[in-house]
């Protein structure tokens, strides 16, 4: 490149093939160019807001984003020629567009951990709020930690069978009618709101154990209906990716079709059935509303038992929080920090989960090294 | 064990396309035969109703007769999966398990159908199995690495192990070398000289020489236009249909003057 760069700016070796090949040289701008440009642009822009007396990051970095896309743009088509400026256009709003993407994910990640670790320490993750009145400096989440953990540990054993045999059903056996049924209706049960799945557990829930029965395990049910679809989307895509000559290889050996299945498609794409089960787990492990509907927001106690009344979990203890704000200075502010460290324990378990579904698809996923 | 296989007005649908039509053929044991044709004129689509691999494939169907020695293949009580068993089958793209090691993927025949046998009878199996395969010495030091790490031709002789490792009566290979450079291909014939010895071999080719090469009988298949059903025009002896073939569309397809 630079080599490049100083070829074509100095031009003296070789006239002849020089003039005769004139339209394939052009000169460049060096490498650190835009680097650079974007340092003055930044330098300027906030020199010029600090004279008037007005410096805010955030125009700040709007006003000189836009003068570097003119700046380069200019700068280029002069020294350059218009398609490469256009290149460098395009690559500084693809840019643009890629940061605007991730100042809220960071501003975001960067709030939670600020806020959440007023509160957040062994302490909080240890103890259950029983006993604790909202104007204490006290109580913890972890009956909502074991709560979380056994609600969603729950849906995930009635999802994964369901799911996983469904898309195994669609793409393995499934012909006609019927798998066209299921395909349709696992895409529109992908589009329930959980709400609704929430009021349909209500109502379950009232026709076979009465009015009022709010428990852990109504809870994994409504979750377990918005986790089997995203299942079964995933298995599918990961099982039509097995490709199909190790079937036949496999029928060729005598093998009947179940032992197939069972012995050669499911290993080899286990990684990706694994990924796809922890990333519909990480989806409804966040879900707030069916929760309350279903496993209810009063328990303040360490309970494990799914059948034993209500049950917290990490969102609903953020909701109930929160909505202990308003009640008076001094528990307003435990408050906000309780949920604050709530939601950076929620976001820890979720990133947990994350970290497991990439270990396990390395682990698993069939490669040729040794 | 060599055994033979008679075929007799056989049509092979695709739904309501007829693929092949009327196939009437012997197939000897304890030699090798050679099905060439042009592309697409259902060499292959053959090979696989000789096995029921045909039926995997929605919507495919069989008319006609297929018999392995005195075993009639389509009898509605004959399980394909048998079937299967006494018919091995090696494909144009080579296919170990990916999950698998060298050596779990030669004893894969027994080890996917749960079959119990002795640590010493599997490794007699392995051994004997990549003996065949002139493959032994290639990998003997590293039999628990993955199938997947071998060289294009080391691993069709892998998938050539692992189909005799479960000791078929017929061994068909569809364009076993058609993604094979020439020194794997030529490994790959020796052990087919080897092999029909002991198995009934079919194989389908593209290649006339190695058709010229490997084979005792040659089959030449045909369409006879777009859209038509493909049909055996002529089997016999190699040497025969490489010389002194009795058809005139035979002629034209072994000497280049095609159509």
């Amino acid at each position: 490149m630079t080599t490049t760069t100083q070829r074509t700016a100095s031009g003296s070796s070789g006239e002849g093939p020089r003039t005769e090949n004139q339209g394939f040289y052009t000169r460049q701008l060096p490498k650190y160019f835009p680097a650079a440009l974007l340092a003055i642009c930044a330098v300027v822009v906030s020199a010029v807001f600090a004279l008037l007396g007005a410096f805010h990051p955030v125009p700040v970095a709007v006003v000189a984003a836009l003068l570097y896309l003119v700046a380069i743009t200019v700068s280029s088509a002069v020294i350059e020629n218009s398609r490469r400026a256009k290149d460098r256009l395009v690559t500084g709003i693809v840019y643009c567009c890629f940061a605007i993407a991730v100042v809220p994910l960071v501003s975001l990640l960067s709030t939670v951990v600020v806020y959440g670790l007023e509160r957040f320490n062994l302490y909080f993750l240890s103890v259950s709020m029983n006993g604790v009145i909202p104007s204490m400096d006290a109580g913890g989440v972890y009956h909502a930690i074991v709560g979380t953990l056994v609600i969603t540990g729950l849906a995930t054993l009635i999802s994964v069978p369901i799911g996983l045999m469904t898309a195994i059903y669609v793409v393995e056996y499934g012909r006609g009618r019927l798998k066209q049924a299921i395909t349709f209706f696992v895409d529109v049960m992908t589009g329930i709101p959980s709400i609704v799945a929430g009021l349909f557990v209500v109502a379950l829930w009232m026709m076979v154990f009465g009015p009022g029965q709010t428990n852990g395990l109504a809870g994994a049910v409504a979750l377990s209906v918005l986790m089997i679809p995203v299942v079964v989307r995933s298995s599918e895509e990961m099982l039509r990716l097995v490709p199909n000559e190790l079937r036949e290889a496999s029928y060729a050996l005598g093998v009947p079709k179940w032992l197939t299945i069972v012995k050669v498609v499911l290993p080899t794409a286990v990684a990706g059935l694994t990924t796809g089960i922890i990333l519909a787990l990480a989806r409804v492990i966040g879900e707030t509303a069916p929760l309350i509907l279903t496993a209810g927001m009063a328990s303040t106690r360490i309970q494990a038992n799914p059948l034993d009344g209500d049950m917290m979990t990490l969102p609903v203890f953020i909701y109930q929080q929160v909505g202990n704000l308003g009640l008076s200075a001094e528990a307003g502010a435990y408050a906000e920090e309780r949920a604050w460290a709530a939601a950076l324990t929620l976001i820890l378990v979720v990133m947990l989960l994350f970290l497991t579904a990439r270990l396990v698809s390395r682990f698993f996923s069939p490669n040729s090294r040794g | 064990m060599a055994k033979r296989i008679d075929v007799s007005d056989l049509n092979v649908y695709y739904g309501d396309f007829k693929a092949v039509e009327d196939v009437t053929m012997t197939i000897e044991p304890r030699s090798v035969t050679a099905f060439i044709g042009s592309s697409g004129c259902g060499k292959s689509t053959f090979l696989r109703t000789l096995n029921r691999m045909h039926e995997v494939t929605p919507g495919a169907r069989v008319q006609g007769k297929v018999m392995l020695d005195n075993l009639d293949v389509y009898d509605p009580s004959v399980d394909p999966v048998a079937v299967r068993r006494e018919i091995g089958m090696v494909f144009q793209r080579a296919n170990p398990f990916p999950t698998m090691s060298i050596y779990d993927n030669v004893i894969a025949g027994a080890k996917l159908n749960n079959q119990r046998m002795s640590k010493r009878r599997a490794d007699e199996i392995v051994e004997r199995s990549l003996r065949d395969a002139n493959l032994w010495e290639e990998v003997k030091d590293r039999l628990h690495k993955p199938g997947a790490g071998l060289s294009g031709g080391q691993q069709q002789r892998l998938c050539i192990a692992r189909a005799t490792a479960v000791e078929p009566a017929v061994l068909l290979m569809d364009e076993p070398c058609s993604a094979l450079d020439p020194i794997s291909t030529l490994a790959i014939e020796d052990l087919i000289a080897k092999l029909k010895e002991n198995y009934t071999i079919v194989i389908v080719t593209h290649n006339m020489q190695q058709a010229a090469r490997v084979s005792d009988r040659t089959a030449f298949f045909n369409l006879a236009g777009t859209g038509q059903p493909g049909r055996l025009i002529e089997m016999g002896d190699t040497n025969k249909i490489f010389t002194k073939p009795d058809q005139k569309e035979t002629e034209n397809y072994i000497t280049g003057r095609f159509g």
